[in-house]
């Protein structure tokens, strides 16, 4: 796709603006045009944050999403202010740990995962976020899933956070829709 | 080297420590606050000196005083901050003084808001403080050219002796961008002849002074520095517009949107084309003369509210075509908006 914009959304303390970063980084190592914007404003732990993310393989004009190809909501606020800008044909994934069962556009996509009920089974509570993005990878073409799983190592490694429970979660982000 | 993720308001923090800035003092205002956030780690870590000063009358005056022993200093502020380091920013330019203050310019005038804006135009380009000066103006459109500029900016002080100011904006210094660094400079804080930095026993003393009345020549000297200015340094970007019936005038953030407009418009066979101010001051008067002799105006293209380019263009083009302006406030210029104001011009 020559295009893709994205909206990463969620609780503030979920790593929503790191999703959109992660997802910024592996595009950019694949020699894409990337930009990322944060929702500006009084964002903290509990709060509602998101994030807009470009990829193209041209220059980027605006920073700004305003209809989305691909919609993560982590949160029902989020899913509720952000299922409206998913166009049509397009992708939400939804963290079914937080979001209840409800009715979705039919003219979307819909990917639920419970996301934050598996990073807990699997001792990484704060690694949502990065089943998340296992589903990602494996319902949209964005990134071969190995691709994605290794650069997000190199993502936390570069900062210093390497945990090889994230590698845990992707997997089975991946494998829940096998 | 390879690409990093940053912001833009990083990249210039970044990008100036590796042009050999070191000497750094601000006053925190939303949208700049990240760059003194990242210097204060950052500038420490090179051994460099970072003042979070009280207000911005004295980081621009701490900033006055590094550029006199020779340091090269740079600041940074928005709005409001940007209009108290004016009279302080004067003073440098009476001193011939290198250095680069960067404004992330933020929405409306008073207090405003912490939005993007392109509202300061005119104090930018015009002056800004008291008396007879400009200042070079430099305006980056994205991340990379944020790192770029900074680096510019410091070779541009220096070759001038002469203040440089980037005009950046809230949206580009949030938004994140793959980012290819410039490289580590070394900086000789005794390479000038006119620094002050103490004076030992036996040597002459140095002064810095805001106005040379014992130099014969000073008047021609600032005339000349001027002229020099504005015949070497203009810079733009231009795009189609050899066969353009309608050009944009644009810079920073909108000229972005301006591009998209470019595509849209070309598309549907609309000649659209664009000059993308680089430099908003010397104004780059050069780039019209490669415009279609036959172009039907010229549409800035701002997010200002008032349309402050609309003055150069005319002046530019010597009143000789239509000049209009498509401007907004809060929300970046829309490319249907442009189109069709364009088109309103036909």
């Amino acid at each position: 796709m020559a295009k893709t914009e994205i909206i990463c959304a969620g609780f503030g303390g979920q790593g929503v603006l790191v999703t959109g970063l992660i997802i910024a980084n592996a595009a950019m190592e694949s020699d894409k045009e990337i930009l990322w914007y944060p929702s500006y404003g009084v964002e903290m732990r509990g709060g509602t944050a998101n994030c807009n993310v470009k990829i193209s393989d041209e220059e980027i004009a605006s920073p700004f999403v305003k209809e989305a190809d691909i919609v993560i909501a982590l949160n029902e606020a989020s899913v509720m202010k952000f299922e409206p800008r998913v166009k049509a044909g397009g992708t939400l994934i939804v963290n079914s740990s937080t979001v209840k069962p409800r009715k979705y556009r039919d003219n979307i996509k819909v990917y639920e995962v419970p996301a934050t009920d598996i990073a807990n089974k699997l001792g990484n509570p704060r690694g949502a976020n990065v089943v998340v993005l296992g589903a990602l990878a494996r319902n949209t073409d964005l990134f071969e899933p190995a691709y994605l799983k290794q650069s997000i190592d190199s993502f936390f490694e570069k900062r210093g956070r390497d945990n090889p429970k994230n590698a845990l979660c992707f997997d089975e982000g991946v494998k829940y829709f096998d | 080297m390879a690409k990093v993720l940053m912001t833009g308001n990083e990249a210039v923090g970044e990008a100036a420590i590796r042009a050999g800035c070191r000497f750094y003092s601000g006053y925190p205002i939303t949208p700049q606050t990240e760059i003194l956030q990242y210097l204060s780690w950052r500038m420490p870590e090179v051994g460099g000196k970072f003042v979070q000063a009280e207000a911005e009358l004295s980081a621009v005056n701490m900033l006055y005083g590094a550029a006199s022993a020779g340091a090269r200093t740079f600041g940074s502020t928005s709005g409001p901050g940007f209009s108290l380091m004016q009279e302080g920013i004067s003073y440098i330019a009476a001193a011939d003084l290198p250095l680069v203050i960067v404004n992330v310019m933020r929405e409306g005038s008073g207090l405003g808001n912490i939005g993007a804006s392109q509202g300061d135009y005119l104090q930018m380009t015009k002056g800004g403080g008291h008396g007879d000066y400009h200042t070079i103006v430099l305006a980056p459109a994205n991340v990379q050219e944020s790192a770029d500029m900074m680096v510019l900016g410091f070779d541009l002080a220096e070759k001038y002796l002469h203040p440089v100011l980037i005009a950046t904006d809230a949206a580009i210094g949030q938004m994140v961008e793959g980012v290819e660094l410039p490289d580590f400079i070394t900086h000789d804080i005794d390479k000038f002849d006119w620094a002050v930095r103490g004076c030992k026993k036996g040597d002459k003393p140095r002064t810095i002074q805001n106005i040379y009345f014992m130099d014969d020549n000073y008047e021609q000297h600032l005339r000349e520095k001027y002229a020099r200015m504005v015949e070497n340094e203009q810079r733009w970007e231009s795009i189609e517009v050899e066969d353009a019936d309608i050009v944009l005038v644009s810079y920073g953030i909108s000229s972005r949107l301006c591009k998209e407009a470019i595509k849209i418009a070309r598309k549907e066979g609309f000649k659209l084309g664009l000059i993308r101010l680089i430099t908003l001051w010397p104004f780059p008067e050069k780039a019209f003369a490669e415009v279609n002799p036959d172009v039907k105006g010229y549409l800035s293209v701002e997010m200002s509210t008032i349309g402050q380019v609309k003055d150069d263009i005319r002046l530019a083009t010597g009143c000789t075509k239509l000049v209009d302006n498509y401007g907004s406030m809060m929300e970046l210029p829309e490319p249907e908006g442009i189109i069709e104001k364009a088109k309103s011009m036909l």
